[in-house]
Order: structure tokens, then sequence, then C-alpha cells
């Protein structure tokens, strides 16, 4: 298997400025991501996702054990820039994250800074903003665009740098549903493309689109697996104060109800088509 | 209310002027100042007005949106009007109690208002008719070469983008907050002087911790998009001179040219 993450033995501490208490986010956790692969990484409040997802480019680094993104080892620092280039991020507060007051100039901002030929910036700038449908917005200011608009520039921005690998902490969680929507649909498309896909998420109707699932909980990795096989575990997930897909839970009060639904069916989709099957 | 404030107001268009490179309008607009001090009789002003005359008339921004940008300083211009008339010795030519209007006193005062109005007439042209990014580009462009005697000039041009991007999104904020406390009950409207002085810490404070959370998530998107300064950094938008900058640069050296001999000559 050709992995483009692997994590071994992690533990990261924060320092609140005393260093005899150390907070930590991480404790002790094992993961490999294959390359190309959809993963979706779910858990409550404070239960160290942003943490994993900034120690994955370099933004943090390990307390202790190793990383290696694409083969680079993010504690080595002639590495982070490769790494920082291989491993893309997207994050929740649209607002927060882009620099320039015109849109075109920010998704340039990142190839810039990799030293890129001025006509090849201009080239990637164009097609990555048609991957995320924002063309004709590129002489605007981010201020007068939606949440969802100006999160495509961010996702843009990070697209125009070509990274294999891109992670979206929480990308949704300030937009409308239409924003959510799009938001969803873009980060399908990257991966259909290729692009590997760490998507941290609240939603679960979201985790469910991955391939592979991951709940955290305290820093370490509660469940790990297809969404079929970590959503069995409903009582599991409950236990630690997470919600189930919607479908899981209608599948469970079927079956409660002497309805046969099969535990692996989680999408909507899945499930009108069963219950058509009836007819 | 409070979004009605524009600041390094820009006037949308696509004129010579506007389309000119925005190092040509800053060493324009430079040497245009410069120019007001060296001058000092009638005549040289009214090239200077003339010649700025024709640039505004060629930028097609509205006269009136311009000299509305007067509003400002008329206080100031006022003050500096007064006290020059009636401050400098020479041949007197009205008198009343102690005060003195001298001939010397009029001309200066004359030529100074009509400096500094031309003066903020003409800085204005570069802010009206230069989209404020393209104006931070070139200010960095062409402080670039003192680099090496230590002038930040990437870093001033990066938070001078900085500016310009947020500058919105804190106004956006300030509204946000406002409107959070007026519908709590406060008042910022009435009340003497240190009321309303004291009514803004409510508004200053979150603002202030909002800054500061913006421009911690702001520094580490920034980190992550592989910012790492100005060094080995490349622009999607390279400057270059063009055939209009050259021929823009011609009639400045003409138009320097005219105004030396002026003032020598008279
Ligand atoms: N800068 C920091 N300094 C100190 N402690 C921090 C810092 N950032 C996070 N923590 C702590 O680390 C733990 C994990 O935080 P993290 O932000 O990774 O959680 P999360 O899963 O992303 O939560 P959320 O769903 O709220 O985004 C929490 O206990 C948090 O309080
Ligand atoms: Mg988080």
């Amino acid at each position: 298997m050709d992995n483009i993450i692997t994590i071994e033995n992690l533990i990261f501490e924060y320092n609140k400025g005393d260093e005899s208490h150390p907070v930590r986010a991480i404790d002790n956790l094992n993961l490999q991501v294959e390359r190309g692969s959809f993963t979706a990484i779910i858990g409550k409040n404070g239960s160290g996702k942003s943490t994993l997802a900034k120690n994955l480019n370099g933004l943090l680094l390990p307390t202790e054990g190793v990383i290696h993104v694409d083969g680079y080892d993010t504690r080595d620092d002639d590495n982070i820039w490769n790494i920082r280039q291989t491993a893309g991020m997207v994050f929740q507060n649209p607002d927060n994250q882009l620099v320039s007051a015109i849109v075109e100039d920010d998704v340039a901002f990142g190839p810039e800074n990799l030293g890129i030929d001025p006509a090849e910036i201009r080239r990637r700038v164009d097609k990555a903003l048609k991957d995320v449908n924002m063309g004709q917005f590129k002489k605007k200011a981010p201020h007068l665009l939606s949440g969802g608009q100006k999160q495509r520039i961010a996702i843009a921005g990070v697209v125009a740098m070509k990274p294999k690998c891109i992670i979206f902490d929480e990308p949704t969680a300030m937009l409308d549903p239409k924003g959510r929507a799009e938001i969803m649909s873009i980060i399908d498309e990257l991966h259909a493309e290729g692009i590997t896909v760490i998507l941290i998420t609240h939603f679960m109707d979201e985790a469910v689109r991955a391939d592979r699932v991951i709940i955290m909980h305290e820093g370490r990795i509660l469940l790990d697996g297809t969404p079929q096989k970590v959503f069995e575990q409903e009582e599991l997930i409950r236990s630690v104060n997470l919600d189930v897909p919607l479908m899981v839970e209608m599948g469970a009060k079927l079956r409660k109800a002497g309805i046969d639904i099969p535990q692996s069916i989680i999408t909507e989709e899945e499930m009108v088509e069963y219950i058509c099957q009836y007819e | 209310m409070i979004r009605d404030i524009t600041i390094g107001q820009f006037f949308p268009g696509d004129s010579v002027i506007h389309r000119l490179d925005p190092r040509v309008k800053i060493i324009a607009t430079l040497l245009f100042i410069i120019e007001l001090f060296i001058v000092d009789n009638f005549l040289g002003f009214a090239i200077a007005a003339l010649c700025l005359g024709v640039v505004i008339n060629v930028s097609k921004v509205p006269l009136g949106y311009i000299v509305r940008g007067l509003k400002p300083i008329i206080i100031i211009l006022l003050f500096t009007f007064t006290l020059n008339m009636f401050m400098i010795d020479g041949h007197v030519i009205w008198k009343w109690g102690f005060l003195e209007l001298t001939e010397e006193g009029l001309r200066t005062a004359v030529f100074m208002a009509v400096r500094l109005i031309l003066l903020i007439i003409g800085s204005s042209m570069l802010t009206l008719c230069t989209r404020p990014l393209s104006l931070t580009d070139g200010i960095e462009r062409l402080l670039s070469p003192f680099k090496k005697i230590g002038v930040p000039a990437h870093e001033i041009a990066m938070m001078m983008t900085i500016a310009l991007r947020f500058i919105p999104t804190l106004l956006e904020e300030t509204d946000k907050i406002m409107k959070a406390q007026q519908a709590r009950g406060a008042d910022f409207e009435t009340g003497n002087l240190i009321h309303r002085a004291k009514s803004l810490i409510p508004i200053l404070v979150p603002l202030f911790v909002s800054a500061f959370r913006i421009a911690q998530d702001l520094a580490m998107a920034m980190e992550a998009r592989c910012y790492r300064g100005g060094e080995n950094r490349t622009r999607m938008n390279e400057m270059k001179l063009k055939k209009r900058d050259y021929t823009a640069l011609v009639l400045l050296t003409m138009f320097l040219a005219v105004i030396i001999t002026e003032s020598k000559l008279f």
C-alpha cells in the first residue's frame, strides 16, 4: 500500500506558558493515510482534530513521535516548504485566511510564495478559479462575497499550489446549507482528480461520503474503518457524545420496529433505494 | 453609517491615467509636490494648475468629486491663510488694532493656500486613479533598491495589502458589535464627551479581541501557504513600463524643466 502520510506514536503537548503542566492534545497516535484516499475525521470539541491537522504540514511539530508526509519528515527544517506544498490546508473561518483584497491576487499568493514563473502562476490561477466555479469573480473583493464563495476562493488558493493532499479543517462549519453543499461537491471533485483528501468535520452526513472514517476521542483514535464499519458501532459512538448519521439512526429505529434494514445503509440514497424495493 | 467611510478612495475608470504604471504615477506625484515648493510666482502656479487640470480632464474623474475631497482641510486652509496674512512683516496696506495686513503677507497667504490646494488635489489624483493594490505594488518596487540599506520594502507592502484586505472586515465587525450593544440598550450618541468616550470601551475591547484572533488565524493560513517573506517570491502581475509610461515620463521631465526655468527667469 502506498501511503502519503504515516504517523508513528505521535504525542503533541501544548505548553500553556508553564512547562510543568502541558496540555496533551494528541496521545500516542498511529495512522497511515493512503495516497488518493478520502478520509473523514470526526470527534467532539477538543478531541485534538485541529492539532492533528496542524501537525500534518509542520505548522506544529511533534512533541514525540514521527510524521512523514510524502516521504519527508516534518521535523526536518529543509523539507518544511515541500511538505506545506504537498499538504495544503483549508481552515474553518473563510474570512481569516484570505490575504488580498482582490480574489485572483489571493489565489496567486501561494504560487508566488513558491517562486513560480509569472506566466505559469497566471495559468494556475485561472484554472484553479475555474475548478471552484469562481472564474467570473476574479477581480472582486473578497469581503463582497458570501461565506461559501470565500471558502471556494480559499480552496482555489490551495489548489493553485498543486498539492498532493488537502486537509480541510471544518471548512463548512460557518456556512449555510447551500454553501456547505457547494464546498462538499468541490471536495468530491478534487478527490476524483486524484488528490488525497482529509476532511475534519462535525457533520455526519459529510463523513459518510468518505472512504474511511476516523473517530477521535481525547487525542486518540477511537474508531477507524469504512463508514459502514464505523457507524455500525452506534452505541460506542454515542457513548462519547457524538451523533451518528441520520440514516444510521433511522435504520436502527426501523430495525427495532421489525423492519429488516441492513446495517450497511448509511446514506440517504442507499436508504431510499432499499426502501423502494418493498413496493 | 460606518461603511460610508472611504479610505484612499479609488475612482474606477479606464483612462490612460488609470492605466499608467503605478511607479510612474508615484514619481510624478512626488515631483509635482516638490515643484509646488520650488514655485513662488503667479505664472508658475498657473502652469502647475494647468497641467493638473489636463491630467484631471484626461482621467475623467469629475471635478466635483475631487473638490469634495478638500472639505476636511478647509479649516486648516483658513487657519494658515489668516496666520500668513497677518504675521509677515512688510509694507502695511491695512491696519486694525495690533493686526497689520502686509502686502508680502497677503502674497504669501494666497500662494500658500494655492500650494496646499494643488498639493491635496495632486496627491488625491494618485489614489483616485490607482487601485490601492497597484499602489502597494508600486511602492514595494520603488523601495526595493533601498532594501540593501535596511528598508523593509516587502514587509511595508505586505502590511498595506493586509490592511486593505481587512479594513472592510473590521468595519463590518465594528458595525456588528455596535448593533449588538445598541440592542442591549447602549447609547453612543448622547451625553457629554467623556460619557461618549466611555461608551466606546465596550466596542473597542471586543474589536481588539477579534483583531488579534484574525491576526493569529491569518498568520497561520499564510504560513500554511508557504509564505516566508519577500525572498525568492515572484509576482503574478509583473510590472513592465509600456509606451504610454515612457510618454508620461517624457512629459513629466518637460514639465519639470519648464517649472525650473520659469522660477529661475522670474
Ligand atoms: N494554542 C493552544 N494552546 C493550548 N492548548 C490548546 C491550544 N490549541 C488547542 N489546545 C487544547 O488542545 C486540545 C485539542 O484541541 P484541538 O483544537 O485540536 O481540538 P479540536 O478537535 O480541533 O476541537 P474543535 O472541534 O473545537 O475544533 C484541547 O484541549 C484544547 O484546549
Ligand atoms: Mg478544530
